[in-house]
Parts: C-alpha cells; sequence; structure tokens
C-alpha cells in the first residue's frame, strides 16, 4: 500500500523540480523503503548524504521514499528526469525494467542501477558482493549455534538474495557439518510486522541464530528480546540489539556514488557494470561482538583478510547443486555470470527454492 | 513432513498477537462506518498511534501512559478529518486518503529522534495456578492484557450496537441520515464522537504495534494494516463478532503459513506467503456472492455527505 506516499511525492516533485534556474548536476535517488528503516534505504541515503558533503552546491539531490517496484517506480523515474535530473539512481532489484524502459525515453540522463543485470548506453549497474559478507557471518553463525539451526528470513527469490543463502550456508556447513538452515520467503523487503512474525516462528522451530534479507531492524529486535543472535543487515544494527548482534553486513555506497557523480560533471560518465566486495570497501563487515569467543573471531578476521587479499573465494569447489549434480569441481571457483544469475540452492539447504 | 515441531500453543499465541493490532484499528472503524462515516484514514491514525505511543512510552518509561497517549493522538487526527468532513462536508474517500498520507508523514517526522530506542516492556498476565495450567494456561491467561482489551472492547461495542439506546440513534444516523436528523439527533456531533472512537482504537492498534508486536519504532512500520483492518470490517459484514473471527483468521493464516515454511514443507512458499490476502478476498467474494443481503448489512447512508439544510 505504499503506491499513495509515492503518487504524492512524484507530484511534490515535479511541482518542486521545475523552477531551479542555476547549472548545477542534479542526482536523483529512488528509495524501496523508507529512509528511516535503518537498513537498506537508510544506507542508500548515507551515499546521498556523502555526495551532497563531497559536492556542497555544485549539486543538487533529490529523493523520493518508499516507490513500490513496478509502474509507480517508471512514473517517479519520469518525474525525476523531466524535472532536469542529470543522473538517477534507482536502489532496488525490482526497479529494473521501469529504469531500462525510462531510460530509453531520456537518451541524456545517466541511470544508475543497484542489483540489476540489465544495462544500456545510459544505463550502468552497481551491486555490492554482499555474499561475502554472508560468508563471514555464516562461518560465526555456525560455531555459534547450540541447536545447529540457523533462521534466514528471505524477501524474494532473486539472485541476490539465493547467492547470500548459498554463501552462508556454505560458510556455516565447512565449520559445523551439523548445521541446518530454515529459510522462509517473507515476499517483501520492509514490513516490520511481518518481519517480525517470520523471526518468532523461526525461533519456535529452533533456531537461535537468525540472519536476514530484508530491510527492517525487526528481526534484530526480536532476536535480542528472546536471547538469542543476530546479524545487523545493511546497517550496524547495533542499537536494536546490544546483547543479540553479533556482527553485520554493512553496505558503504557512498565513495561509489561520489565517483558516478563526478563522472557525470567530467562529463566521463560511461556504462559500466561495478561489483564491488569486501576489498574495495563497498561491503563492510561489523565489529565483532564480544560474545564471540577469541579463536571465532580470529578464524572470522582470516576469511575477511582472505577475502579482501582476493585469496579466498566464498564458492570454490566442490560444490554441488541441491539436486546433488556437481557445480563447481575441486579448487573451481564460481564465475560473475553463474553467480549473478543464481537460482539453485546448493546441496545441503533444505526446502525448495521457489520461482 | 513432521508436523510434530508445530506447537498449537505457541502459534495461537502467536496468531493472537499478530491479529490484535488489525483487530483494535477494525472495531474502531466499524462503529465509524456504522455511524455512515467511511473514513479510509486508518492506515495514517494507526502510524500516528504507533509513534504517539512509542514516544510517550520512552519518556515516561510507562507503556499505559504511552497507550493512552496513542488513543489521544489517533482521535486528534479522526477530529481532524471529521472537521473538514462534516462541518466542511468534503469528499470522505479523498479526505480519508489524504488523513493516511498525512499520517505517514507526520509520523516519520515525530519519529525521527525515536528510532533505534527500546521501548519498556509490556507486563504480561500471570495469574498463579491459571497461567501455569498446560495449553489453556498460555493460551487463555498470560498474554499482555491489551489482547483481553482488544476482545472486551468487541463485546462492549456488540452490546452498545445492538443493546443501548445510544447505539440504536447512532445505527440510525448511519442508515438515514435526514430521517435521524428530522427526528432531533444532531448528527454531526454523534458522528464526532464516532468518527473519534475510531481514531483512539486504530491509535491504539498502532502503539500495540510499536510496544508489543515488533517493540521498536520504525518509518511506515504499519505496512498496510489499516488497509487490512478495512477490509476486515466488510470481511465481517459490519457485525462486531465477526470482527475476531476476520483478524485471527488473517493473523493465523500469516503466522501458519510462516511457520509452515519454516517446516519445509512442499508447499512453495510463493502459494504460502499470499495465502491471507487470497483467504480474505475469497471470503469477500462469498459474503458479498448475495447482493441483496451483503446491501442490507452495509450502512444505507455510508460515505454520503449529509448536510442539514436540504
Amino acid at each position: 500500500m505504499k503506491f499513495i506516499p509515492a503518487l504524492a511525492a512524484a507530484a511534490a516533485l515535479a511541482l518542486g523540480l521545475g523552477g531551479s534556474a542555476i547549472a548545477q548536476t542534479k542526482a536523483g535517488f529512488i528509495y524501496v523503503g523508507p529512509v528511516g528503516d535503518l537498513g537498506w534505504s537508510y544506507e542508500h541515503d548515507q551515499g546521498r548524504q556523502a555526495v551532497v558533503e563531497a559536492f556542497g552546491d555544485a549539486v543538487e539531490t533529490t529523493y523520493v521514499e518508499s516507490v513500490p517496484e513496478g509502474a509507480d517506480a517508471e512514473r517517479v523515474m519520469t518525474q525525476m528526469a523531466l524535472g532536469g535530473a542529470d543522473i538517477i539512481f534507482t536502489t532496488s532489484f525490482g526497479y529494473m525494467d521501469p529504469t531500462l524502459n525510462v531510460a530509453a525515453k531520456f537518451p541524456n540522463v545517466k541511470f544508475e542501477h543497484a542489483t540489476g543485470y540489465k544495462r544500456a548506453d545510459n544505463v550502468s549497474t552497481y551491486s555490492a558482493r554482499f555474499y561475502e559478507g554472508r560468508h563471514v557471518i555464516g562461518l560465526i553463525a555456525g560455531r555459534m549455534t547450540e541447536t545447529n539451526t540457523v533462521g534466514y528470513i528471505a524477501s524474494f527469490p532473486i539472485p541476490e538474495v539465493v547467492r547470500g543463502i548459498n554463501a552462508a550456508y556454505l560458510a556455516a556447513k565447512s565449520v559445523n557439518p551439523d548445521v541446518q538452515f530454515k529459510v522462509i520467503w517473507v515476499y517483501t523487503w520492509f514490513d516490520p510486522g511481518k518481519e517480525a512474525d517470520a523471526a518468532n516462528a523461526l525461533i519456535e522451530q529452533g533456531a537461535d541464530v537468525i540472519m536476514q534479507h530484508t530491510d527492517s531492524p525487526a528481526a534484530m529486535t526480536i532476536a535480542e528480546e528472546k536471547g538469542i543472535f543476530a546479524f545487523g543487515q545493511a546497517s550496524d544494527m547495533m542499537q536494536f540489539g546490544p546483547t543479540a548482534r553479533l556482527s553485520s553486513i554493512i553496505d558503504n555506497w557512498g565513495p561509489y556514488y561520489v565517483s558516478r557523480v563526478q563522472a557525470v560533471m567530467d562529463g566521463t560518465w560511461a556504462s559500466v557494470d561495478t561489483w564491488d566486495g569486501i576489498a574495495p570497501g563497498m561491503v563492510q563487515i561489523g565489529a565483532f561482538s564480544d560474545r564471540i569467543p577469541a579463536d571465532v573471531q580470529a578464524e572470522a578476521q582470516v576469511a575477511v583478510d582472505a577475502i579482501a587479499a582476493g585469496t579466498l573465494h566464498p564458492f570454490t569447489g566442490p560444490i554441488n547443486k541441491q539436486d546433488g549434480s556437481v557445480w563447481l569441481a575441486a579448487g573451481e571457483t564460481a564465475d560473475d555470470g553463474t553467480l549473478a544469475g543464481m537460482n539453485f540452492y546448493v546441496e545441503g539447504v533444505d526446502g525448495d527454492l521457489p520461482n | 513432513m513432521d508436523f510434530s515441531a508445530l506447537n498449537p500453543v505457541s502459534l495461537m499465541v502467536s496468531l493472537m498477537i499478530a491479529a490484535t493490532p488489525v483487530l483494535l484499528a477494525a472495531v474502531g472503524e466499524l462503529v465509524v462506518e456504522k455511524s455512515g462515516v467511511l473514513n479510509l484514514g486508518v492506515e495514517g491514525m494507526m502510524i500516528i498511534g504507533a509513534i504517539a505511543g512509542f514516544a510517550i512510552s520512552v519518556e515516561t518509561s510507562n507503556p499505559w501512559i504511552g497507550m493512552l497517549a496513542a488513543m489521544v493522538a489517533g482521535a486528534v487526527l479522526a477530529l481532524i478529518f471529521g472537521f473538514i468532513t462534516q462541518f466542511l462536508l468534503s469528499n470522505q474517500v479523498a479526505t480519508g486518503l489524504a488523513l493516511t498520507l498525512f499520517g505517514l508523514g507526520m509520523a516519520a517526522l515525530l519519529g525521527q529522534s525515536y528510532t533505534g530506542m527500546k521501548p519498556p516492556s509490556t507486563p504480561h498476565l500471570d495469574i498463579p495456578v491459571l497461567s501455569d495450567l498446560p495449553v489453556v494456561g498460555p493460551i487463555l491467561f498470560s498474554h499482555d492484557p491489551m489482547i483481553y482489551m482488544s476482545i472486551a472492547l468487541v463485546a462492549g461495542v456488540w452490546y452498545f450496537l445492538n443493546r443501548t439506546r445510544g447505539g440504536l440513534i447512532l445505527r440510525a444516523v448511519g442508515e438515514n441520515h435526514d430521517a435521524a436528523h428530522s427526528l432531533g439527533y444532531n448528527v454531526v456531533m454523534i458522528r464526532m464522537g464516532a468518527i473519534a472512537f475510531g481514531g483512539a482504537c486504530a491509535g491504539l492498534g498502532g502503539a500495540y504495534l510499536s510496544l508489543v508486536r515488533v517493540p521498536q519504532w520504525t518509518e511506515g512500520m504499519t505496512a498496510g494494516a489499516g488497509w487490512i483492518a478495512l477490509a476486515i470490517v466488510v470481511f465481517a459484514s459490519w457485525k462486531p463478532w465477526r470482527l475476531i473471527l476476520g483478524a485471527y483468521l488473517f493473523g493465523g493464516v500469516t503466522i501458519l503459513q510462516l511457520n509452515l515454511q519454516a517446516l519445509g514443507i512442499g508447499i512453495s512458499a510463493a502459494y504460502l506467503s499470499m495465502t491471507p490476502y487470497l483467504i480474505t478476498i475469497i471470503v469477500m467474494v462469498i459474503m458479498s456472492a448475495d447482493r441483496r443481503r451483503a446491501s442490507i448489512n452495509a450502512p444505507a447512508s455510508l460515505g454520503r455527505i449529509f448536510n442539514a439544510s436540504h
């Protein structure tokens, strides 16, 4: 039911952006949730603020929050482009086709689509290798679970989310052969009530460590209340679970946004596909909690360093697919193409992957 | 498939918690609609209640004062709607939608400094012996008091509407405001009272969400609960008892599908996750299949503008 705020915002934007006469670079941002979600959209807005800080008055930024994926997104993008935006960041997977459609109509406006795989002359894609972070928290989860059950709150069955489940599972399994993952698909990015219900259901089914691929800190709050462990997702989320939070995967978009806006100002912008991980700092691992034993902390830190150095790839064979067929032979690492389109569980994950 | 991992007792407890915010908002909206006013601003009033309840609870360290504040905040917002629709005679649908927008924006503004805080915990009932009974204890005797209050509120509303003179007058206003007016009843003031009551209930439902169900404040956290409440009023064909059925059915299916997923049942998660909405729609289609019966249940003056000079 988020179409109404988005519509009103689009209308406000149309009114608000028309009047400026100063030759500024205008950057627009479209968020799938509220900037106050303290998760995914919050971190994208932190990136926007980094742009503001870097360029001051030379760049004017606008954003529209809580824009549903689909036709409404297309409307908001069109309004932004009509309002004179030079570059528009569309920050959710479901904005992919709308972004391509609008980009075709405005060849002079640059578009940057997060987590997608379709590009055009004026559409770049960018994403972070969150699976590198998933590997690290997967190791910690495998060591910390006492019930050998890790609960996973998943949003939509898209490659990005499936990759995260697989990476975390493989890492947990490597240190704890008995570990089992229970996955709940909530089919939303942001619905604190539903995310909390899912966390409760997982705890009732025996999970004592929760991971999430949704945008609000609701699950962290429930983990704190029930006295189990959880990880911050997209943002650190420390304040929601001071004792429950073990670590976190933090998205750091600021440097990328600054460099892309700079490229527009310099006239050097070109359509690229960026997929950065822990090494360039687009994915950060939050501080380890004191509740993680020192040897486990050291083990996780070794993994972080190895991934940053390029000596460890979270998807290194031998790995079989869920149906038992061979995916990667021993020592083989996954190529980016397969990772970007990952639509299967690896061997050992229970349940069917919805399609 | 091992269904023994499904604990019916904890399922029951979770579904009551999931259903209560919607039930509270729906019982308020039912009274509003019975008086002939359609207020689509439930979502906005809920979210204002959620932040008001959260903020005041944090400031006073007392969840009950917070819930009271949530009721006041919801009622104040509803009275703005009441003033615009009853005195300025604006379109109720448009005004209600505007109220939702306003509520969401206002709550986001008010809540800026409250993200990441922890509300004081709401105590649960703990009756010696009774709360310790197996099965019955956790289901009936160990909830937070708000769950009992929501059911008592439904009972109270049923009694008021069907067994008191005041309820009869309220229903008369909702069925035919011109006739009620000609009998000397102050249609506008009666409706203002109903609107304020509806706002207070929605605010309380919102506070339950931010203080008990999720215990945190996040922007936009109602995420459509207000619209479900509106659907449940129609679903219940404006009968208070059926609200409980509707809200618990919705909450129950929501909780059950999450648990079935965690169990790894062989039904696709995509189907499971749409079941709560699917069932709501199917039941509404069944309820309204008999056109005559459906139109008899809906208050005849619902959504119509009342102008005393006509």
